[in-house]
């Protein structure tokens, strides 16, 4: 109806809501088929860290900004070393870049038919 | 409605300007007054371009405008040719395109501003150089002549700039001001020197004219160099990107969409120098394979780049540096094959364009969001913010509809058009889909990360839900995004496909208007 | 008298030696001085090429016989500088704040936005 056809495949999105809801229906009906009695906001809502109690500040276990993702950066070291002292944030290391790319694209414009 | 339409060309360029240079003086009656009157001349804006655009997709050809002539555009020499002298406005389906582009960015950003000033002075000359900017890309979207795309590129560049460093008590935005002027102009000098080595081989600054007689000698390859590099850096492309994050970075929230609409209006200058300028005179699987190239660099050293930094608008910055990468690769591939014609490049073309709108739609859904999270946490870091989920529902909402969209999960428009560019570029070569679609998982990554450090976490005390000024563009935004990704096969047939095709096929049609047969 | 291409060859000396300036020298307003050159030899390229050799001013009142120079390319130039003239303006306010905030104009220094 109003999907979208590249050469290979085709994206309905319409189609793709309908599956959902469809998967949600049967994932809200297997819920309805559990047990009634479990309620919010006592002992059976807390969480299990192994006997021991919630800390009383939280804030210390927030997972940060740059904690979140270490092991991947880590893992991309070699990478990330060479391109970020790349990126140094002087003026002229730009224009430096900017005359190089121009040089770079006379030479294949002058080269191609 | 018939007056508006045939001068809404020029009217868009116009009206804006106008209310630019009118906005201190209005401003003197209130705040009231000065946001009532930018409101006002913003949705008038809007409007204009949405009548321009509705009658130029029902044209089927491109609209001339001609400024300062009833009697035809020729002035007849003594030989007898007829030479066009006058600047034209030339809006084909794509120009139309961009500037509904530009209207649905401009009028978030605006609207957005007006709260985001509620507390500070100063705003008068803010909006002032807002509506400058967005008079100045209208016009860079809207002209058909090279030395008049100049000047707009010149006037975008300095109400950019000065929306930059308008912070001045803030230390790296005069940095940043620096910077991305230094480089804007030379850009620019060297667009208009390109302009001038045009002008001195061919004899005309019209796009129309210089397109029927532009081959491939030196002087034009020299002049397709200069042009072709100068606007990469514009838009931001790799390696000529390290502006863009300092841009994006310092200027206010709101500012950055619009600056967003600027690189966006650059990437369509290159584009239509590519394909009506140039046309297939010089060998376009030179310059298709030289627009990959810089797409591959974007989309990986973008969003890489992206996952390690520690502020947020820097963050979000990278991954609008990465998503131009997607656009450059959708065009590229169509332009490498445009000789030849198979199907799969008419569809590239497709994704890269429809990618456009979707980049602009939720790029500045996450540019104002993230105004919104800087405002609530009053810090920039992300290793210092946290937990705005508990009170800041709204938002958190849009910033996660924003993120999903961006990196390309259905059923989002993010996917729509990130599908048709896989699919059409891995027939041209499978690493560029294997690429591409990396980086969007990596692109993710990275809004989990920004996610999970500013909006997961312990409630922190005394963060309220934002203002309404500030939520209801991002609403309008959000919706924009969720309707283009439920129904992509409208919008494509109705305004991508009539776009792309302009510049795929329509570069005869484009000379024909204003030449003649 | 015939200029040939002298004044070609002094715009790309120009162009070059602002580009030089701009890639070469660390302080900001020798930056922005480069910028200015390049802008200056851009501008002489342009009128330089609607010079007609033994051409008079473009101006058709009282005007003796004979070519005339071509008018668009000073239009533009005219354009291009006072386009040229606002850039500069803004470039230099943008080094006076630079200065105040970090207290020196080395662009070698001035990189806190790295990375």
């Amino acid at each position: 109806m109003n999907g979208i056809s590249s050469g290979f495949g085709a994206w309905n999105p319409i189609a793709w809501v309908l599956l959902f809801a469809g998967v949600f229906a049967i994932a809200a009906l297997v819920r309805s088929l559990g047990r009634v009695d479990s309620k919010r906001n006592t002992g059976q809502s807390k969480v299990f860290l192994s006997g021991n109690d919630e800390p009383a500040d939280l804030r210390g276990l927030h997972v940060r900004g740059d904690h979140l993702y270490w092991g991947m950066v880590e893992g991309l070291a070699g990478y990330y070393r060479r391109v970020r002292a790349l990126h140094t944030g002087v003026i002229t290391d730009y224009v430096a870049w900017f005359v190089g790319v121009l040089g770079l694209v006379f030479v294949i414009l002058a080269l191609v038919r | 409605m018939n007056a508006l339409t045939v001068h809404a060309p020029v009217l868009l360029v116009a009206v804006p300007l106008l209310g630019a240079f009118a906005t201190p003086l209005v401003g003197r009656f209130g705040r009231s007054a000065r946001n009532v009157f930018v409101g006002s001349v913003i949705l008038f804006t809007g409007a204009l371009a949405g009548l321009m655009a509705a009658h130029v997709f029902g044209l089927g050809e491109p609209l001339v405008y001609v400024l300062g002539g009833a009697d035809g555009f020729g002035v007849p020499l003594p030989s007898g040719m007829q030479v066009p002298v006058r600047i034209l406005f030339e809006v084909d389906a794509m120009s139309a395109f961009m500037a509904l582009i530009t209207a649905l960015v401009a009028l978030a950003g605006t609207w957005y501003s007006f709260s985001y000033w509620r507390e500070r002075s100063g705003g008068d000359l803010y909006h002032s150089l807002l509506l400058l900017l967005t008079a100045g890309i209208f016009g860079m979207e809207l002209t058909g002549d090279m030395f008049n795309f100049f000047v707009f590129l010149e006037v975008t560049s300095i109400a950019a700039c000065g929306l930059i460093g308008f912070r001045v008590w803030l230390k790296h935005s005069q940095e940043a001001g620096f910077k991305v002027m230094a480089l804007y102009t030379l850009s620019g000098i060297l667009v208009l020197l390109a302009v001038g080595l045009l002008y001195g081989e061919h004899g005309g600054l019209n796009i129309a004219y210089l397109a029927s007689r532009v081959g491939g000698s030196l002087v034009d390859r020299i002049a397709l160099g200069l042009l072709l590099t100068g606007l990469a850096m514009k838009a931001g492309a790799v390696p000529l990107h390290m502006w863009a994050p300092d841009a994006y970075g310092e200027a206010p929230a709101p500012t950055s969409a619009v600056l967003v609409a600027n690189s966006q209006a650059s990437l369509y200058g290159l584009f239509r120098i590519l394909f009506t300028l140039y046309g297939a005179t010089v060998s376009v699987g030179a310059l298709g394979w030289i627009l990959i190239a810089f797409a591959l660099l974007t989309i990986a050293v973008g969003v890489t780049m992206a996952l390690v930094q520690r502020d947020i608008k820097r963050l979000i910055a990278y991954s609008a540096v990465s998503q131009i990468g997607y656009m450059l690769l959708g065009v590229g591939v169509g332009l490498a094959v445009s000789v030849a014609r198979p199907e799969f490049g008419r569809t590239a073309m497709h994704g890269g364009i429809f990618h456009m709108l979707n980049d602009a739609a939720c790029i500045g859904l996450l540019f104002l969001a993230s105004g919104a999270v800087i405002r609530a946490s009053g810090t920039r870091d992300l290793n210092k913010m946290g937990g705005l989920a508990h009170r800041m529902g709204w938002t958190t909402g849009f910033f996660l509809i924003g993120a999903l969209a961006l990196a390309g999960v259905p059923p989002l428009n993010g996917f729509a058009s990130k599908f048709l560019i896989y699919e059409s570029s891995f027939r041209l070569s499978p690493i560029l889909a294997v690429i591409a679609i990396l980086a969007s998982i990596m692109l993710l990554a990275v809004f989990v990360k920004v996610f999970q450090a500013a909006f997961l976490g312990p409630p922190p005390d005394g963060v309220t839900e934002t203002p309404t000024g500030m939520l209801v563009p991002m609403a309008v935004l959000a919706v924009a995004v969720v309707l283009l990704g439920l129904f992509p096969g409208f919008f494509i047939d109705r305004l991508v496909a009539p776009a792309a095709d302009a510049l795929w096929s329509g570069r005869d049609i484009y000379i024909r208007a204003i030449l003649g047969g | 008298m015939n200029v040939g291409n002298v004044p070609f060859v002094v715009a790309a000396l120009l162009v070059v030696l602002g580009l030089y300036t701009f890639l070469f020298k660390r302080n900001l307003i020798k930056l922005v001085i480069g910028i200015s050159l390049i802008e200056t030899g851009v501008n002489l390229f342009l009128v330089a090429l609607g010079y007609r050799t033994a051409g008079i001013a473009p101006i058709y009142t009282l005007a003796p016989a004979g070519r005339m120079v071509l008018p668009t390319p000073q239009a533009l130039t005219l354009t291009s500088i006072v386009i040229g003239l606002a850039t500069t303006a803004l470039l230099l306010s943008f080094a006076v704040f630079v200065y105040r905030h970090y207290g020196t104009l080395d662009a070698g220094k001035i990189k806190e936005l790295q990375g």
